[in-house]
């Protein structure tokens, strides 16, 4: 909402430096964007009259104007922009002129043909920021006239503002003006329209008829005669000018600028294509059609509502968009001037569904205040009246529901107690009252179910132009708002807790951190997918999708982080970075029965450049380091992976990860050139649920014994089963295990078989170990592996 | 036989000494010095066998001889400590010298693990809280529109709803489940499943229909916090604001809040952060939770009141680190991901 300080000042005597006002706008909670100072053009910019138009002979891009600054000559101008027409004003910048630039403009030649000045645009007048074309300035100023003296707004002041959805009051100067007056102390008047009426009443001419009351809460109508020929006052033109608002003609520009004054929309039929002026309000009917003014023909359905004519045919989108047939003229005599309350939510609707968008329909989305309709049809008359038009006596009407106007109980000890403040009732009232809340003492008993305060309890009343306004949370904050945020003492609230974070919490940062120890970078991939991307990686594609994604490649959620990791990594390779090891931890989602998704903190690993054997080494070592529970690793076919060299994760008897080499048909459909060792887990199911910290065992103070074995075993027992049986064969002395040597000879070993080699360190905590223990651990180490098919190698 | 002569005896240990001393001069390393001790000093050796012929003097000339001999003895003893000594030193000065190295010659370390700049951030804030009383609180991502909205008073058709461009999925009847636009659903799913007081903190990812460009992504990161407590106040939502400002950011950086809007708090506030040069940077929202939306989550707004507050993860890190362009977050190039 842009508000001009020469425009809040006809509504209340604020003074002081703009900045001051506009932190005091902040304040209030209408945050000023921009603020901006309106400059006085150069001396020498006159306003001109476009006299004519003409091609340039040996130019395209430049047309020739005759310009007519008032001195009763004709100059010729070339000028690059299009955009004006004959009898336009324009700024002229006459010879000799300085432009704020620096540039002097003096006579010269474009193309062969002389220039006698320069066409101006906002931008290069430093009059606002529009640069597209020449400054088309409003009608009723005198060409001839230095600029700055006839557009009036040097020294003005924009503020620019940010207003929220609950402040539909504050979308009007009027609003603006009344909080800044309330913060202030300053005096605030709505004024009265001073018109006069004359003619045959307004019922003479139109009628009104409301059939579906919750969809309009107040049709107001009044009528305007001798409307042709009459001219947006100067005045006017220049603030909408200023405020960023094209003048078109005298009724849009005076209806736009009641709008932004007060807040109200308001709109103009031409009474003589309006059968009797009879009008009405009603759903449409599904399928509906209806031509709207930019002569698009809409299609409406059961929840729109429309303005009918006595033939019941929509001439209007109600609260969105007149219609073309009853749309007023440079000709019309008579205009019957409607301005209309109608429901929120009605409009938001049908505004979202037909993509129409609008001041107005943003007014009435936010709600209007719906008392003001007959103030601002006077408003717009007494605009008028200097013009010709004469306003009819009578204000014709029909009212529907309008929102309920609810008394709310206030304590105000309940307003200290929010806001953390000590003020006095009086204190309270002072902030409530200048922007319209009524205070009086509460009628009554105060309810039981409410905490009683000390204080005083209130019935307030909430001014029409607060429809956000109607419990006592809401007056609870308009005292802070007006009494200021910036005053109330603050205080630090004493958390109970010890805080911190929780055991899975810790575990997961650990899992962050062995992992960047591992010498691994963390990578942050897009969790959304592009179809096809979960079976480029050989997975299902079952992830979920994403109804109204704004690209195809944002159109389904992971399952897997593998999409994402392997496009980092193509990505780094194909911009010669090969080689990267990356990580993840992050949410995956799949589709589940439940109220919700599933969803789950992954962990992967991408070794570029890597095979398998990494993959393994890695996850050995991330066990070791991390409170997971009992895994174990599973030679098998994984989908996705290279269906030789991957291994899956079992614990508890489920698959909790798999690790192995990415397939290389995968890579080569990622553009990936290296091998990628891969490892990936779901770290929910891998973290104990209770972290007890490890029992400490002191190391033995007696001498070990290293037993080493070497055992033949075929391909297809993994060396793990062995290792495992040697584990448990060994019992409490065994204080370590390596593998420490695998080789494959078929000639001597025979083929499909390798020979590995284990190291046990065997150590008693109590005693050395004597010859015979040992020997009978080795035996029997031998034959538990023997049972698994490992044949010892002498 | 006559008895020898004291001084033929010491003219003979004289010549063995000098003897021993130029052998001991002569040799050339710590082996062959060692290897030549039983010639010059072990009992075989011609000085040591001197002694034997003391016995042959005069009782009265062996005192005086045998001191000779024993210093003779001494001397090539202690010669041969210090030749040792040197060459001793001569060899290991002669291995470090061989093994000089140039410790510039470096060949390319391997890569330095690093967290991404999102979770260090995210960590940093989590800290903060932390030891602030707060613990850290998580939610789904995928959300229903009760918890996203419904619950945080934006009624079905309620215009706020735009302030939020949801994304929604396709998860079965009934319709509705969306990526959360905002953290604020866990505050709901807190106050539902844990008691008062509360004082959690719940970061997290966030989706929007949004295009991206350099300050905006359909997916990015928040930080929630809420507090529920006995008697808490608007004045208390600011202290709390002001203490993470200035554990977060450090001395001399403020906090003010403006008034704004928000449908699950009332009164809401907008927060910036002063810097020391006295710019601002507007940092997120908050305010005092509605009272609808503590009863909707089972807590007696009568009894209980609260403050909630939320901003953005991602804009923090940029600031920070001076990223500017929000997508370098997401494209996992090791040259981005290194630097932090």
């Amino acid at each position: 909402m842009k508000v001009l300080l020469s425009w809040l000042q006809e509504f209340t005597p604020v003074e002081g430096s703009p900045q001051g006002i506009a932190d005091d706008l902040s304040d209030l909670g209408l945050a000023v964007e921009e603020m901006v100072t309106f400059a006085a053009a150069p001396a020498g910019i006159v306003v001109a009259r476009v006299a004519g138009l003409r091609p340039h002979p040996d130019a395209d891009r430049i047309q020739l104007v005759d310009t007519d600054a008032g001195d009763g000559e004709l100059r010729q101008v070339c000028c690059g922009a299009f955009n004006m027409a004959v009898g336009d004003l324009v700024p002229l910048a006459t010879v000799g002129t300085t432009m704020p630039s620096g540039l002097e403009i003096g006579r010269r030649r474009m193309r062969g043909q002389a220039s006698e000045g320069m066409l101006c645009s906002a931008a290069e007048l430093e009059m606002g920021p529009d640069a597209t074309g020449i400054m088309i300035l409003p009608a009723g100023l005198e060409a001839g006239d230095d600029l700055t003296a006839a557009l009036g707004v040097a020294g003005d002041v924009l503020f620019d503002l940010e207003v929220n959805p609950n402040r539909p009051d504050a979308l009007s100067v009027l609003g603006v003006a009344r909080d800044l007056a309330a913060r202030r102390g300053l005096p605030f008047e709505l004024p009265q329209p001073q018109v006069e009426t004359s003619g045959a009443p307004a019922g003479e001419s139109t009628s009104v008829e409301i059939l579906a009351p919750d969809l309009c809460g107040r049709f107001s109508v009044r009528v305007l005669r001798n409307a042709s020929g009459a001219r947006t006052p100067p005045l006017l033109a220049r603030r909408l000018l200023a405020l960023g608002m094209r003048p078109i003609n005298f009724v849009v520009d005076l209806s736009n600028y009641v709008m932004l004054e007060i807040g109200q929309p308001s709109h103009a039929f031409d009474a003589d294509l309006v059968p009797g002026g009879a009008l009405g309000v009603r759903r449409a009917a599904e399928g509906e059609q209806v031509e709207t003014l930019d002569g698009v023909v809409r299609t409406l359905d059961a929840g729109d509502g429309v303005i009918v004519d006595a033939s019941d045919r929509a001439i209007g989108i109600a609260g969105v968009m007149g219609g073309a047939t009853v749309e007023i003229s440079s000709g019309t005599q008579v205009v019957l001037l409607e301005a209309a309350w109608w429901n929120p939510t009605d409009i938001a609707r049908t505004s979202r569904r037909l993509g129409l968008r609008s001041e107005a329909s943003a007014r009435f989305e936010a709600g209007v205040d719906p008392e003001i309709a007959p103030w601002a049809l006077e408003r717009f008359a007494e605009l008028a009246a200097p013009g010709g038009v004469t306003l009819a006596p009578e204000l014709v009407q029909a009212q529907g529901q309008l929102p309920p106007r609810p008394t709310v109980r206030v304590r105000t000890g309940r307003v200290n107690a929010i806001l953390g403040t000590g003020l006095t009732p009086a204190e309270m009232r002072a902030c409530l009252e200048p922007i319209g809340f009524g205070v009086s003492a509460a009628a009554g008993e105060p309810s039981p179910e409410f905490r009683s305060y000390p204080g005083e309890v209130w019935d307030v009343t909430v001014p029409s132009w607060r429809p956000d306004s109607s419990t006592e949370i809401d007056v609870i904050e308009e005292v802070g708002r007006l009494w200021s945020y910036s005053r109330i003492s603050r205080t630090v609230p004493k958390s109970p807790h010890s805080g911190g974070l929780t055991a899975r919490q810790r575990s997961r940062r650990r899992a962050h951190e062995v992992l960047a120890g591992f010498g691994l970078m963390e990578a942050m991939p897009l969790p959304f997918l592009a179809p096809g991307d979960l079976e480029r990686c050989g997975l299902p594609p079952d992830g979920i999708t994403v109804t109204n994604p704004l690209v195809a490649e944002e159109s389904v959620m992971r399952t897997s982080l593998r999409p994402g990791l392997l496009k980092a990594v193509a990505y780094n390779a194909a911009r010669r970075q090969p080689g990267v090891a990356l990580f993840e931890i992050g949410r995956v989602h799949a589709p589940g029965d439940g109220e919700l998704p599933f969803e789950s903190d992954h962990l992967a690993v991408a070794l570029a450049g890597h095979e398998a054997p990494a993959a393994a080494a890695l996850w050995e070592r991330l066990r070791r380091a991390m409170p997971f529970v009992p895994t174990e690793v599973r030679n098998e076919a994984v989908a996705g992976l290279h269906p030789t060299r991957s291994a899956t994760l079992v614990a508890g008897g489920g698959t909790v990860g798999l690790l192995g080499e990415i397939d290389p048909a995968v890579t080569e459909a990622f553009d990936i050139a290296e091998r990628v060792a891969w490892l990936e887990c779901d770290l929910g199911l891998l973290l104990e649920s209770h972290l007890d910290s490890p029992r400490y065992r002191p190391p033995s103070r007696f001498p070990s014994s290293d037993v080493d074995l070497a055992f033949v075993i075929d391909d297809a027992t993994p060396a793990a089963t062995v290792e495992g049986a040697l584990r448990r064969a060994a019992g409490d002395t065994l204080v370590s295990l390596h593998l420490f040597d695998v080789f494959r000879d078929p000639d001597r070993l025979g083929a499909d078989r390798r020979s590995v080699a284990w190291r046990l360190r065997l150590q008693a905590a109590d005693r050395t170990l004597t010859d015979a223990e040992v020997g009978d651990i080795r035996a029997a180490c031998i034959q538990a592996a023997a049972a698994t098919g490992a044949a010892l190698r002498e | 036989m006559t008895p020898d002569a004291p001084a033929a005896l010491a003219a003979e240990a004289g010549a063995l000494t000098a003897a021993a001393i130029a052998t001991l001069e002569a040799v050339g390393s710590v082996a062959e010095l060692t290897a030549a001790r039983p010639d010059l000093l072990g009992r075989g050796s011609p000085l040591t066998g001197l002694r034997r012929r003391l016995g042959g003097l005069a009782p009265e000339d062996r005192p005086v001889a045998g001191r000779a001999l024993s210093e003779a003895l001494a001397t090539v003893e202690a010669r041969y400590d210090a030749r040792l000594e040197e060459l001793r030193a001569a060899e290991r000065r002669r291995q470090l010298e061989a093994e000089r190295l140039d410790l510039t010659e470096l060949a390319e370390p391997p890569p330095l693990g690093r967290l991404h700049v999102i979770t260090q951030t995210q960590r940093r804030l989590e800290d903060v809280f932390c030891a602030m009383g707060y613990t850290v609180a998580e939610g789904p991502e995928i959300e229903t529109e009760w918890h996203n909205f419904g619950a945080l008073n934006f009624p079905p058709g309620h215009p706020a709803r735009d302030m939020y461009d949801t994304l929604y999925v396709d998860h079965g009847p009934p319709a509705g489940t969306l990526l959360r636009t905002h953290t604020s659903p866990v505050q709901v799913r807190v106050m539902q499943n844990q008691s008062p007081p509360l004082y959690v903190v719940a970061p997290g990812r966030c989706y929007r229909q949004d295009t991206a460009d350099a300050t905006h992504m359909p997916v990015f990161h928040q930080i929630e916090g809420l507090v529920i407590d006995d008697g808490i106040t608007l004045g208390d939502l600011a202290g709390a604001i002001e203490t993470f400002t200035t554990a977060y950011f450090g001395p001399g950086f403020t906090s003010r809040l403006r008034p704004s809007y928000f449908p699950f708090t009332e009164p809401s506030a907008e927060f910036d952060v002063q810097r020391p040069d006295g710019t601002w940077l507007e940092l997120g929202g908050c305010g005092v939770v509605h009272p609808s939306v503590l009863e909707v989550c089972g807590v007696d707004s009568e009894r209980w009141s609260g403050f909630a507050f939320g901003f953005g993860i991602d804009r923090l890190a940029m600031i920070r680190y001076g990223i500017a362009d929000l997508r370098d977050l997401w494209t996992n190039d090791v040259r981005f991901l290194e630097q932090f």
